[in-house]
């Protein structure tokens, strides 16, 4: 004879309370034949003091404690109210913390999880994986500088040495050469990529493995030195790929890969993301199978949504495929929405622009799709509740997108689509109230306003658009549910700072790029949680501290609401609770 | 050694024929092997009758040809498919339906051991002029139309033969210096894309197209005594009012060294000949017999080689 164990709950599998139990055996058989997916397992409560829970629901703003049981949240309030819930263990880890909803992170790239293997020679401090803080480097000879002690650390003379998120913008425009990066060696082929990612620089013994030392060459991305010889800067894809291989940048690398994947969600505790969207993935079947596996682990800090890109395949493939991945998903790996790419950059020149185009006159950008196969692609995905969101960055990208929507949705009325425009960074106040006539969602990428607004102001778009440029007031004045995003590894994962740039707006050169079109802190921090799980399709999951959610939640030591908006990139983060489970940055 | 592979694009803009030219050139490969890269693979890339095999990204087609999707990434596919180490005779690329030829010859002339043959942009006569003034696609119609150095002018047999010639020369205003074939269901005889066979000599006189006329073609056989400047003839023979489509020569060249004269529409080029080439210098012209101007041809041709005979 055995003992019933005392179980105080039963829980199933979605945190919720199934039966308080005399003879627990007979209830969990019973529930096992009838029901035999269904987990039963035994939970336990926790409930977490804080300093402060900020909530992001409307109805209970503030709370001092949060109750969590078997992943999900209970509910946020007093302790009093939330040992209602039964027997409890108090945890006081979070005593001296601000809890927030876990950020969410609607547009990066699982791919900067394996940009930190190169060397970093960005201009910005920025902080990899394991925690380090690269300083910011100033000038081409403190990049060069870095790029020799990294030299000097490789044992096999063929090796290639690859950099990372250069901007020569920020040393007077003076262009880097092959002969700059010679000097580093001229043994060892060299590639850094720029911030950009549309533009690298090579070293000599790199443009000669690649066999582009030579005269006669004739392409636009391919300058040329007074000698007639390349002069080591490779611009635009096409010109990147031949040379990619050569320095260390192969294709296959660039997509994420299982080391990749597992730095990006250590990078995300450190940034307090708990759910973040890696924005454009082919998700062939082996690394479909490979992030369900590592996303699986019990160490796995992370939700991921990772969208299948329109590419390779017609549009009537695509959605079936997206359908059978949509089956696929796990509660940390959530897949089955399309990512199409409309148009191409703006500081690239090669997003598409109305009239009157580029302020130094270059000629209009590229079209990535036609609007025939937009139209396709739109008109399947919405019959089969399949949603698509499109990579815009010109208003003439956006104002087709919402031109074939709204054909679209005549043939297939879908009341709660949720299309969503990325980046859609020139919108104008017109195609705000179109989207919203439309059910259409919009993710603005603030960050740019920092990294290159001085850039749009003087060369791309001129004044008075880079004022306008990613108008989240508009938007959100608009009624269109907005997200921001960092668009990592293009700029930086955190959304506390993404937040920072919306609301002040600054360039890195400390204008002020369009006042009007700053939002409050309440407003930015409500995107980056509630707003961006909106655009994802998950916000009755996780964006709020509330009943029935997942218990994600950002571990701050700073306190975001009180701190000022000037500072909102300063908050400093502990790090994260994701599906009930503590994650110190201190020790991912 | 080898010379380059030549490389054609079949650009043009959506349902304009691209894959049905595609489709009839596999048919009509003529030994050559051909590789075929598509943006992507679509209901039917290549007629089922002619798929040996289909993996992934990869379709055997019948005679040793084979077509490959590349995505986005054109310069990609190109080093993959000549890592797979099948022997391949002439490259086609299936441009997407908006995608700018210029931009990707630009980008091929980068890779070492291709060379850019020919530009054909295929243009729907139902269709192509209202594409060319679309409120979004106008200048990317009008750009690739303006990168072609042989505009199809595709389904000609749905419009009236003064629509086709209106057609036809509003063609020959945005894109000067290209010149335009009239096609039904896309077929032009696969010489004037692919080149003569490897030896010239082995041309029929006269060419057919495939199972219906749209236009008669004619061919001027010619042999070179001496040595030619080859890019000049190459210029001259690329001069729209020769009337001429596609020519092809092994020539003497100045330095009594064998060269190989490709020109497709308005474009010559000049490469190495193969090293078994012998025997007196070989020219072939292709052209429509109602537009080439013969007595002009071979003008042109005996100013720069006086000892030519026909």
């Amino acid at each position: 004879m055995i003992a019933a164990p005392k179980v105080i709950a039963v829980a199933d599998h979605f945190g919720r309370m199934i039966d308080v139990l005399c003879n627990p055996f007979e209830c969990i058989d019973r529930r096992i034949l009838d029901h035999p997916p269904v987990r039963i397992s035994l939970a336990m409560t926790t409930i977490y003091e804080a300093r402060k829970v900020v909530t992001m629901n409307r109805s209970r703003p503030l709370a001092t404690h949060v109750a969590v049981r078997d992943g999900r949240i209970l509910g946020a309030g007093s302790l009093d109210e939330l040992t209602g819930w039964g027997a409890y263990k108090l945890d006081r880890t979070f005593a001296d913390k601000v809890l927030m909803p876990g950020l969410v992170e609607g547009h990066s790239h699982v791919a900067e999880g394996v940009q930190w293997r190169f060397v970093y020679c960005g201009y910005f401090d920025r902080t990899d994986p394991d925690g380090t803080t690269w300083p910011g480097l100033r000038s081409i000879e403190e990049v060069l500088a870095r790029l020799s002690a990294a030299n000097a650390g490789l044992s096999d003379p063929k090796q290639p040495l690859t950099g990372w998120a250069l901007d020569p913008i920020y040393f007077d425009n003076r262009r880097v050469t092959r002969e700059d990066l010679d000097r580093v060696t001229t043994t060892r082929p060299i590639g850094i990529m720029h911030a950009s990612g549309h533009i690298m620089n090579v070293n000599t013994r790199a443009l000669e493995l690649a066999g582009l030392l030579r005269a006669g060459i004739n392409h636009p991305g391919v300058p040329l030195g007074p000698d007639g010889l390349p002069t080591g800067e490779m611009k635009g894809p096409e010109v990147m790929t031949p040379i990619g291989p050569h320095v260390g940048l192969d294709r296959s690398l660039l997509a994420s890969d299982e080391p990749g994947l597992r730095a990006f969600a250590r990078l995300c505790v450190r940034k307090g993301v708990t759910t973040a969207a890696d924005l454009a993935n082919l998700l062939p079947k082996a690394a479909v199978e490979m992030m369900l596996r590592v996303s699986g682990e019990d160490s796995f800090p992370a939700r991921i949504v990772s969208l299948r890109i329109a590419r390779d395949i017609s549009p009537a493939e695509l959605i079936d495929r997206v359908i059978e991945l949509r089956k696929s998903s796990s509660d940390r790996l959530r897949l089955g929405i399309v990512k199409v790419i409309v148009d191409g950059s703006i500081q690239g020149f090669s997003a598409r622009l109305k009239p009157p185009g580029y302020y130094n006159g270059a000629p209009n950008g590229l079209w990535y799709v036609a609007p025939e196969q937009l139209r396709e692609i739109f008109e399947r995905a919405l019959a089969a509740g399949i949603q698509v969101h499109s990579h815009t960055n010109g208003d003439e990208a956006t104002e087709l997108v919402l031109d074939t929507l709204e054909l679209a949705l005549r043939n297939n009325p879908s009341p709660d689509h949720r299309f969503t425009l990325q980046h859609c960074q020139l919108a104008n106040a017109a195609q705000f109230r179109r989207m919203r006539s439309l059910g259409m969602c919009v993710n603005l990428f603030p960050n740019h306003h920092f990294y290159w607004g001085d850039q749009h102001y003087a060369l791309t778009v001129g004044p008075e658009r880079a004022e306008r440029m990613n108008a989240c007031a508009t938007a959100l004045a608009s009624g269109v549910p907005m997200a921001i995003h960092s668009d990592a590894p293009v700029t930086p994962l955190g959304p506390l700072f993404t937040a920072w740039c919306a609301v002040n707006r600054l360039t890195a050169s400390g204008r002020i790029l369009g006042t009007q079109e700053r939002i409050s802190v309440a407003d930015a921090l409500r995107t980056i949680t509630l707003g961006a799980a909106y655009t994802l399709g998950l916000d009755g999951e996780v964006g709020s501290i509330e009943c029935g959610k997942h218990a994600d939640f950002a571990v701050l030591e700073d306190d975001p609401t009180e701190i000022g908006g000037e500072h909102l990139k300063d908050v400093r983060i502990w790090g994260t609770v994701q599906g009930g489970r503590i994650f110190a940055a201190a020790t991912i | 050694m080898t010379g380059p592979i030549p490389v054609t694009l079949i650009g043009g803009y959506l349902g304009a024929g691209k894959t049905t030219l595609v489709n009839s050139l596999l048919r009509n490969a003529g030994g050559r092997r051909l590789a075929v890269l598509v943006n992507e693979f679509g209901a039917l890339p290549v007629d089922a009758d002619l798929i040996v095999a289909r993996e992934d990204n990869l379709i055997s087609v019948s005679g040793g040809c084979i077509c490959c999707s590349f995505g986005s990434d054109l310069v990609a596919a190109l080093i993959d498919i000549r890592t797979r180490g099948r022997p391949i005779d002439h490259l086609l690329i299936e441009t997407s339906g908006v995608a700018l030829p210029g931009s990707i010859v630009q980008s091929v002339a980068l890779l070492a051991g291709l060379a850019i043959d020919g530009v054909i942009v295929l243009a729907d006569a139902e269709t192509v002029e209202q594409r060319a003034d679309d409120r979004y696609m106008s200048d990317t119609v009008r750009g690739q139309l303006a990168g072609a150095d042989i505009i199809v002018l595709n389904k000609v047999d749905l419009v009236s033969s003064e629509r086709a010639a209106a057609i036809a020369r509003w063609l020959a205003e945005i894109a000067p210096g290209a010149r335009v074939v009239p096609a039904e269901k896309a077929e032009i005889p696969a010489e004037i894309i692919l080149g003569g066979p490897p030896d010239l000599r082995l041309i029929a006189p006269r060419l057919q197209p495939p199972r219906h006329r749209t236009a008669d073609y004619e061919t001027l056989n010619l042999e070179l005594d001496g040595s030619v400047d080859a890019g000049k003839l190459g210029r001259i023979l690329a001069d729209p009012r020769l009337g001429l489509l596609r020519s092809k020569g092994f020539l003497r060249g100045s330095d009594g060294a064998f060269v190989t004269l490709h020109v497709v529409g308005r474009r010559s080029q000049v490469e190495p000949a193969p090293s078994w080439i012998d025997g007196p210098g070989r020219l072939i012209c292709i052209g429509f017999a109602a537009e080439m101007d013969r007595a002009a041809i071979l003008a042109a041709i005996r100013d720069w080689a006086p000892k030519t005979s026909l």
